[in-house]
């Protein structure tokens, strides 16, 4: 077989290398347009679990590679004038150029055909001539741009803007190192790669880029600049440039990766953020991958095909995981009052891969420390050296007069599954959608908790609870547009197919085509509505709720206003985003007032997840001034505002809001989004992200096998 | 978890009287449900008719859309159609729907596939909540309904208006994932209880390359995609019992495996492949 590989970037010559070995008999060239000894860039990562595949796939490099290795097991984070150190993460670096020179000589000695200096501009024609054309030619591939429509390629930038810097100070970690400067939050990521040399990367916001003068910087002025704010942690060293420009980080993505004869490799084919540090590592896993496919396969087609279904799925929960790193590094600035050790825990937790229950296995006294100091600020325990403390989803938490024994929610659709959900252990039980007058209902059998209910059910429900520790939360609401609707068990917005009842909203606009049309509130629609909120908040009260959530989200009435996709009034409730507000403020004020020293909750949707809707930066905002105005919390939801929306469905979904509005907004957040497992609460709590997790708990086959035992001895006690 | 067989209503040149005899034979071995893909501009089999005439070769099996492109349909004729096939059957349908990825079906149709979302909303909801005052358009409220595809909207579909999820094929891991997003999905909207979740895989038991060759042409609107489909095509009696396990592991109620090449003794070496 003929291959020939554009670019001599690691990915390009390691597959040169494995198909030489493979079979000695592919006549493999490299075309590379620069010459062999000009490199970009300075260190490249690997993990432990790379480098166990780089052994297997060539010892022999391996072993060069191994020999020049820095290697270290902490991260340090400076962070104020503090340092915090994880331990147990495993990484090693190498300088690129090192790297390359072994892959070279590796090459020669396998009798690669390995050409500098040549320009490639007619992929299309080169792959005419040769049985396998691989792009390895890096994120900005000629190979790639000459098949664009049939790879289906995207391109997207992702986080702030960085500098690629070097410096001769060496570290013993991976270091993270913010700093607050006049113009706003800088950070740098730094690690040793050789016994000279450190890669010293740098970033911010475009805005404080900007603020500090970045974009009128030359080279030079921009490395001086960072050196000086860096000044005490480069502790005398110099930064080093290396063609050190500024940029933007950019995402590539193929929906294929290879088209006819034609594959790509690498970042060619994929750019993760440099923050989880994996480009390298992706791209000679790459080569891996695609040398292994030609040993299973006959054809070019077939390996190929082979080589993406194996290596796009992986690829795909890199880059999830880089877009959430790359995420947390362009907010991480609004969270810079955090403590420090769980600032830590949230950076280490940052892009989902490594968590509270994995942190344990790696560095068990961060975790040990971090519950205990977690269960110390939320004044459970007292914060003493060696001190223990259970992990944070056990952790009470007080918020006004509401003390919860944990942070776990459950919900429960009528009274006694509610009952359940306190008897299994949750903290908090949340009633499902609860209408404050009956034109508020969801369906026909959708309770209503009005002035005239006596409530003698929720009473011994609330009592029931509270006998098994928990506390309750009950969920208010007018339904709206999302009103008169068939009961849930058969689906949601079905319009009610008698007995229905009239419809109120913030516009006229139906919620589906087939919904019924709302009518436009007027002055005494919202008079009245906003007193059944008010005397459902004292209802609660009196049969004994220990806080009430309204639900101002989900296109339900209140909500319904806050979303210019569903508040097209012309009057002083519509229009700009303090009229929008005007209507559910003043319901949450009344609340408030009924509700005395109760807690508050407002459920909100963060995002529309609908072009022209509500985007996050507005959402939270109202969250503040649902804040301002009362609130003791907010439920973070999102979508369901119309029913076209786009939502984006995961497990832990609504996470990353839930973390910007508690960061952002400073008020307290409940979140859900499909959390099943005690890790991710742990994670979540732990991390900040969210001070009460709405847990889903999975069935168990153990359980069957528990209740039968529990039967056993029933029956042997009863003998 | 159940194991179902697909119909090969979509394989050109199958006799008519080789789908229904596919089907008796379903009805008489381990399979819980036979099922018939959907599509227009093909040489194929309309899903309904073939449905139809299985209901008459069965007694037992569940007879399943998976998925049809509903949009494709005027409503009501859709209702009617599913109506029909779930009286036929005694009520064992199973009508999963789809938005479709082909736009040659719409063109077809001569519809415009920019309203086929919208569309599919209204026939869900129709076929919950029947016609608006018409005569015998009103289904039985328990026809089972799936929705299929792997958009946002489709999950948030199948949570708002149907019992389950029907996922377009793939490795187990792939289902696994699609399957969280199903019951992510589910609880958001506030279901009770938990989706059905239905998986598909296609199969070749000997006759491998012309397996294949029905794959790449029913495929080719694809384009490149159509190779990855060919290659998670199931070509041995273990392949098939690693994909059983491995849907089974990740949380299918029904996994339906669909021919790729129209002879009988390939429903007999599925059979044999799945009991041994």
């Amino acid at each position: 077989m003929k291959v020939t590989i554009v670019g001599a970037g690691p990915a390009g010559l390691y597959l040169a290398i494995l198909l030489r070995k493979l079979d000695p008999s592919h006549d493999v060239n490299v075309l590379e347009r620069n010459p062999p000894d000009a490199t970009f860039g300075w260190g490249v990562v690997f993990s432990e679990e790379t480098l166990g595949a780089l052994s297997e796939a060539d010892h022999a490099t391996y072993l060069d590679i191994t020999d020049t290795f820095a290697r270290w097991d902490r991260i340090d984070i400076n962070y104020g004038d503090r340092t915090m150190r994880s331990r147990g993460h495993a990484f090693s670096a190498i300088s690129r150029k090192v790297l390359l020179a072994i892959l070279q000589r590796r090459c020669r000695d396998l009798e690669v055909d390995l050409r500098f200096g040549v320009e490639v501009d007619d992929p299309q024609h080169l792959a005419g001539e040769t049985d396998l054309l691989v792009g390895g030619d890096g994120a900005n591939s000629i190979v790639r741009h000459s098949s664009e429509a049939a790879l289906g390629t995207s391109v997207t930038p992702l986080g702030c803007k960085y500098v690629w810097f070097g410096t001769d100070l060496v570290l013993d970690a991976f270091t993270f190192v913010f700093k607050e400067t006049k113009h706003g939050l800088v950070h740098a990521h730094a690690y040793p790669f050789d016994e000279s040399t450190s890669t010293w990367i740098v970033e911010c916001p475009e805005h404080t880029w900007r603020e500090a003068g970045f974009d009128r910087m030359n080279e030079a002025e921009s490395l001086a600049f960072c050196e000086e704010v860096f000044r005490d942690e480069l502790r005398g060293h110099r930064l080093m440039s290396n063609r050190s420009i500024w940029t933007n980080f950019l995402e590539v993505k193929n929906e294929s990766w290879h088209d006819r004869n034609i594959v790509l490799l690498g970042d060619a084919a994929h750019t993760a953020h440099f923050s989880i540090g994996s480009g390298t590592k992706l791209a000679m896993e790459d080569s891996i991958a695609l040398a292994n496919a030609f040993i299973r396969r006959d054809t070019i087609e077939r390996a190929l095909v082979d080589y993406e279904l194996e290596r796009q799925p992986a690829v795909d929960r890199f880059q999830q995981a880089a877009r959430d790193s790359a995420e947390y590094f362009e907010r991480v600035e609004r969270q810079a009052d955090m403590p420090p050790v769980q600032f830590a825990f949230n950076l280490v937790t940052r892009s989902g891969r490594i968590s509270h229950a994995n942190l344990m296995l790696r560095d068990p006294s961060f975790v040990r420390v971090l519950d205990a100091w977690f269960s110390a600020h939320a004044g459970a325990t007292e914060l003493r050296r060696g001190a223990l403390a259970p992990p944070p989803m056990f952790v009470p938490l007080g918020v006004r007069s509401l003390e919860l024994s944990n942070r776990v929610v459950r919900t429960g659709r009528d009274q006694a599954a509610l009952v359940e959900a306190a008897r299994s252990g949750a903290g908090l039980v949340l009633s499902d959608f609860t209408a404050v007058s009956s034109d508020g209902r969801t369906t026909p059998d959708c309770p209503v908790l009005a002035e005239d209910v006596d409530g003698t059910e929720w009473v011994s429900m609330i009592d029931a609870a509270h006998g098994y520790g928990a506390r309750v939360a009950i969920q208010l609401g007018h339904a709206g547009r999302r009103g008169a609707t068939e009961s849930r068990d058969r689906g949601i917005d079905l319009p009610l197919r008698a007995g229905g009842w009239p419809l109120l909203s913030a516009s006229p606009l139906p919620y589906t085509p087939m919904s019924l049309r709302p009518k436009e509130m007027d002055d005494a629609d919202m008079e009245r509505v906003r007193g059944a909120f008010a005397s459902a908040a004292q209802r609660c009260n009196a049969v004994g709720a220990d806080a009430v959530e309204l639900n101002f989200a989900q296109g339900y009435l209140v909500g319904s206003f806050l979303s210019p996709l569903t508040n097209r009034r012309a009057d002083g409730f519509g229009g700009s985003p303090e009229a929008r507000l005007r209507f559910p403020l003043s319901v949450l004020e009344a609340v408030r007032f009924a509700a005395g020293d109760r807690v508050v909750i407002v459920r909100l949707s963060i995002t529309d997840w609908a072009a022209r809707g509500l985007h996050a930066d507005e959402a939270i905002a109202i969250a503040r001034q649902m804040g301002d105005s009362g609130a003791d919390m907010i439920h973070v939801v999102a979508g369901q505002t119309i029913a076209g929306g786009s939502p984006e469905y995961r497990r832990g979904f609504l996470t990353s809001l839930a973390a910007r509005v508690r960061a952002e907004a400073r008020i307290p957040t409940l979140v859900g989004g499909y959390l099943t497992t005690p890790n991710e609460i742990n994670t979540i709590v732990g991390a900040g992200r969210a001070d009460l997790c709405l847990l889903e708990v999975i069935a168990s086959d153990l359980e069957a096998a528990m209740d039968e035992e529990q039967q056993a001895t029933r029956a042997t006690t009863a003998r | 978890m159940n194991v179902g067989v697909g119909l090969p209503n979509t394989i050109p040149d199958t006799p008519g009287n080789l789908m229904i005899e596919w089907a008796r034979r379903a009805d008489a071995g381990p399979f819980s449900s036979v099922a018939a893909l959907d599509r227009l501009a093909y040489e194929s089999v309309d899903p309904f008719a073939v449905l139809a005439a299985a209901t008459a070769a069965t007694q037992r099996v569940r007879v399943a859309t998976m998925v049809a492109v509903g949009p494709l349909w005027n409503t009501a004729q859709l209702v009617k159609q599913a109506m029909s096939v779930d009286e036929l059957s005694g009520g064992r349908l199973t009508l999963g729907l789809a938005v479709g990825a082909r736009h040659d079906d719409y063109e077809a149709a001569g519809l415009d596939p920019r309203t086929r979302g919208r569309r599919l909303d209204e026939q869900l909801v129709y076929l919950r909540n029947g016609g608006d005052g018409h005569r015998g358009l009103s289904p039985r409220s328990g026809i089972e309904l799936l929705v299929g595809g792997a958009s946002g909207s489709a999950f948030a579909r199948a949570a708002r208006y149907a019992d389950g999820y029907a996922h377009g094929g793939g490795p187990p891991r792939a289902f696994e994932s699609a399957a969280s997003r199903a019951l992510a999905a589910w609880s958001d909207l506030g279901r009770p209880g938990r989706p059905r979740l239905w998986g598909q895989g296609y199969f070749a038991l000997g006759d491998t390359e012309r397996g294949n060759a029905y794959l790449r042409d029913y495929y080719s609107f694809t384009g490149p995609f159509a190779e990855k489909i060919v290659a998670g095509n199931l070509t041995s009696p273990r392949a098939i019992k690693d994909f059983i396990r491995g849907y089974e592991e990740a949380g299918c109620d029904e996994l339906v495996l669909l021919p790729t090449v129209a002879d009988i003794e390939q429903l007999d070496r599925l059979i044999e492949a799945i009991d041994r």
